[in-house]
């Protein structure tokens, strides 16, 4: 370094200044616990608390084990369904909220905007409390509301039976959460300049061609950003779950993803003792499973698509 | 750089000079007891009753109730213990948690106290070395299971106390045929209502009570053995008589659907005396769990809860100990089993409680054999936990998403994945 020239040493330092604060409190509180966690899951705990190293042992039993197995692939189906959800129920509408909240004439789109990102602010403990009193079979306002529908035997517990449990908590999820991606496209919407709509609707164009051919490539990019996160988010998943339907994610499972099975294995529930070593080996599996997902998102989505200078 | 090192350390110092006197200095006085506990609704009965009552025989020493919050109390207690800094008395949680203190040699061997004498087995077995030679806390309380029912509903319905299976479903068919009462409130949203409320409550009776655990515990029977699988083919018999969406339905809202009255029969556990009491407004009673027909003994789930042991590290080991042989007296359980309804002294002396459906629970021990929950001692130590498998199993037999046979092979196919005996 001494070697450089004096003007592009300065300018390296400089650099390395503006860049340590982010990359020091980065490293150590993302990037070091994931590599220990990595590491942690190689190691076996014996019932006296002594851990040594077992090589891939964790991820045998795990990924073998007949019951671990079917805990596991259970979590990962779940979480699938759960993350399909999102993506094809709350990002369409939430695109579609963005699209209806930036048409030029819309009167009160701000107060439209704050109502509908209201939930996402809220804890996910009062969300869960909330929906769990409105779905209640027994005290619940929804027996009613399908009353004027003509439901007359009032609405089956949806939170308790196994065929409805996770599709109605992924709805739940949706409602609350759909504000994000709304936020995001819209913002993404307001930066698409006047003047290319105005000059298609000059050309002959209605608002709705206009979307189509001219907003919705242009915010395609942010799209796929919302996709991506919409994967990460919901394969890191579990506050809902836990609050509703507790570690356990019952009915029969029905609702375990991959966050209440790694609570489960790593913290125990009730008398089951936790194995911090089998926890970490859950904890690096979700990671790898969400590595897989953005890695594909980067490697065959994002190169493919076009941007436009605006 | 170096005045600023030198301000810093100071600070630091300061600070953890004012950090250490803020933490409370427990053992203060050399002649004043400590007790330890999680349990911060029964500080007013410790300071108002049993405290003044133990100081009438032994105005010499001094006692202090000092708990701390029921979620950290496992944490808090191993910190302390292994800082020097606990109470004389710590509370026992039963089984593992408190094992884990004696095998550290937090707690000291209490056999030898004039008083354990008054212990059955039974109650002493959750605080036993797993062998059963050694024992390191007091068996303080312990809850127990039955069924509570609506007296009002069942006169009106002209019901009489079922003792029998067949007698409990007819029962339950006539309550549900006349159509004012849902018949059973219990839910199966929370799991553990079905587990603790349901298998425990009732399969005693199957199961034949200690002879069954201590055979499921050295191998010699199975889960999939007969005794149990009745006790899933019983639970399963009672889906149809839960209220409308009991799938939906969360402890709470059983123990609201009861003592609002809308429910006949509601499956217990002693702790749900005080509660009802407070809410409920109508005259309730209660009974044992009903026994399979043309069976005489009866059985009951007697669960050992809270215990009390001595700190090893404890300055005041003489007067802990009287202390300790004073709570294993009558008067103490006579006490302690008054001021807190559902919760009973374990010791063999006869209690009397002036709650009439805390009696009425109390009183099954001189008719029944007492046993405890069966996957609490050594069964549920590995994965998949036994507990957890009885919660999940139980609401699958009781929603009718498993059979039986299903229910019983998952579970014992569970615990000999992991447990030698089983296997």
């Amino acid at each position: 370094m001494a070697l450089k020239n004096q003007r592009g040493s300065f300018f390296r330092t400089h650099i390395l200044v503006f860049l340590l604060p982010a990359a020091l409190i980065y490293t150590l509180f993302m990037i070091v616990p994931l590599i220990d966690t990595v590491r942690y899951s190689f190691y076996g705990e014996t019932a006296e608390g002594i851990t040594s190293f077992v090589g891939w042992d964790n991820y045998i039993l795990i990924l073998t084990d007949e019951r671990w197995w079917t805990d596991f692939s259970n979590a990962l189906e779940n979480n699938f369904i759960f993350f399909v959800i999102h993506m094809f129920v709350q990002n369409p509408i939430g695109l579609l909220l963005a699209a209806l909240l930036s048409l030029p004439r819309l009167k009160m789109a701000n107060s439209y905007r704050t109502l509908i990102f209201m939930p996402t602010m809220l804890s996910v403990v009062i969300i869960g409390f909330i929906w769990k009193l409105i779905l209640s079979p027994l005290w619940g306002v929804g027996d009613t509301l399908v009353g004027f529908v003509g439901m007359t035997d009032g609405l089956p517990a949806l939170l308790g039976e196994e065929s409805t449990a996770l599709i109605t908590l992924s709805f739940i999820s949706v409602w609350q959460f759909v504000g994000i991606p709304m936020m995001l496209t819209y913002a993404a919407l307001l930066n698409v300049p006047d003047d290319l709509v105005d000059a298609a609707i000059v050309d002959g164009a209605n608002q709705w061609t206009a979307f189509w051919r001219i907003k919705l490539p242009l915010i395609l990019p942010t799209i796929a950003m919302v996709s991506v996160l919409t994967f990460v988010a919901n394969f890191n998943a579990f506050d809902l779950i836990y609050a509703v339907k507790g570690a356990l994610a019952g009915p029969n499972f029905e609702t375990d993803i991959m966050g209440t099975m790694f609570y489960r294995t790593f913290f125990g529930y009730q008398l089951q003792p936790g194995s911090a070593t089998l926890g970490a080996t859950v904890a690096s599996l979700m990671f790898l499973v969400i590595l897989c997902g953005v890695m594909l998102y980067l490697f065959v989505v994002q190169r493919r698509l076009q941007r436009y200078q605006l | 750089m170096k005045k600023n090192n030198l301000t810093l350390g100071t600070s630091v110092a300061a600070i953890a000079l004012a950090a250490a006197s803020l933490t409370p200095t427990v053992s203060a006085f050399a002649d004043e007891l400590v007790i330890e506990s999680w349990r911060t609704d029964d500080l007013d009965i410790w300071e108002s009753q049993i405290i003044p009552a133990f100081n009438k025989s032994h105005p010499d020493i001094k006692v202090r109730f000092a708990p701390s919050p029921p979620t950290e109390y496992n944490a808090n207690m191993n910190a302390k213990l292994t800082a020097g800094t606990a109470g004389d008395l710590i509370t026992c949680k039963p089984f593992d948690a408190s094992l884990d203190l004696y095998n550290n040699g937090h707690l000291t061997k209490v056999d030898d106290l004039p008083g354990m004498e008054n212990f059955s087995g039974v109650a002493k077995s959750a605080w036993q070395t797993d062998d059963g030679s050694t024992t390191f806390c007091l068996p303080m309380a312990s809850v127990i299971h039955g069924f509570i029912y609506n007296k009002e509903a069942f006169k009106e319905l002209g019901l009489e106390i079922p003792k029998t299976i067949p007698e409990f479903m007819a029962a339950l068919e006539k309550i549900k045929e006349d159509g004012t009462y849902i018949p059973m409130s219990m839910g199966t949203a929370d799991q553990w209502e079905a587990a603790t409320m349901g298998f425990q409550n009732v399969g005693p009776n199957f199961w034949a009570g200690e002879k069954g655990r201590k055979g499921l515990i050295d191998g010699t029977e199975k889960l999939t053995d007969p005794q149990y699988v009745k006790v899933y083919k019983h639970l399963a018999e009672w889906g149809p008589y839960l209220g409308k969406g009991y799938k939906g339905q969360s402890y709470p809202d059983s123990q609201n659907l009861f003592s609002l009255g809308r429910a006949a029969i509601y499956p217990a556990g002693s702790w749900d005396i005080s509660t009802f009491n407070g809410q409920a407004d109508f005259e309730f009673g209660a009974f044992p769990p009903p026994v399979p027909a043309g069976q005489d003994t009866c059985y009951i789930s007697d669960h050992t809860d809270i215990g009390l042991g001595i700190n090893a590290a404890s300055k005041n080991v003489k007067a802990a100990e009287t202390f300790l042989s004073w709570m294993a007296s009558a008067e103490a359980g006579s006490i302690f089993s008054n001021a807190l309804p559902g919760f009973y002294a374990l010791s063999k002396h006869e209690l009397t409680i002036s709650d009439p459906v805390a009696q009425e629970f109390v009183s099954w021990r001189g008719k029944c054999e007492s046993s405890i929950r069966n996957s609490y001692q050594i069964l549920s130590r590995g994965t998949p936990n036994l507990e957890n498998d009885l919660w999940n199993t139980s609401v699958g037999v009781i929603n009718g998403s498993m059979t039986a046979e299903e229910a019983a092979k998952k579970a014992q196919d569970g615990l000999a994945s992991w447990y030698k005996p089983q296997q």
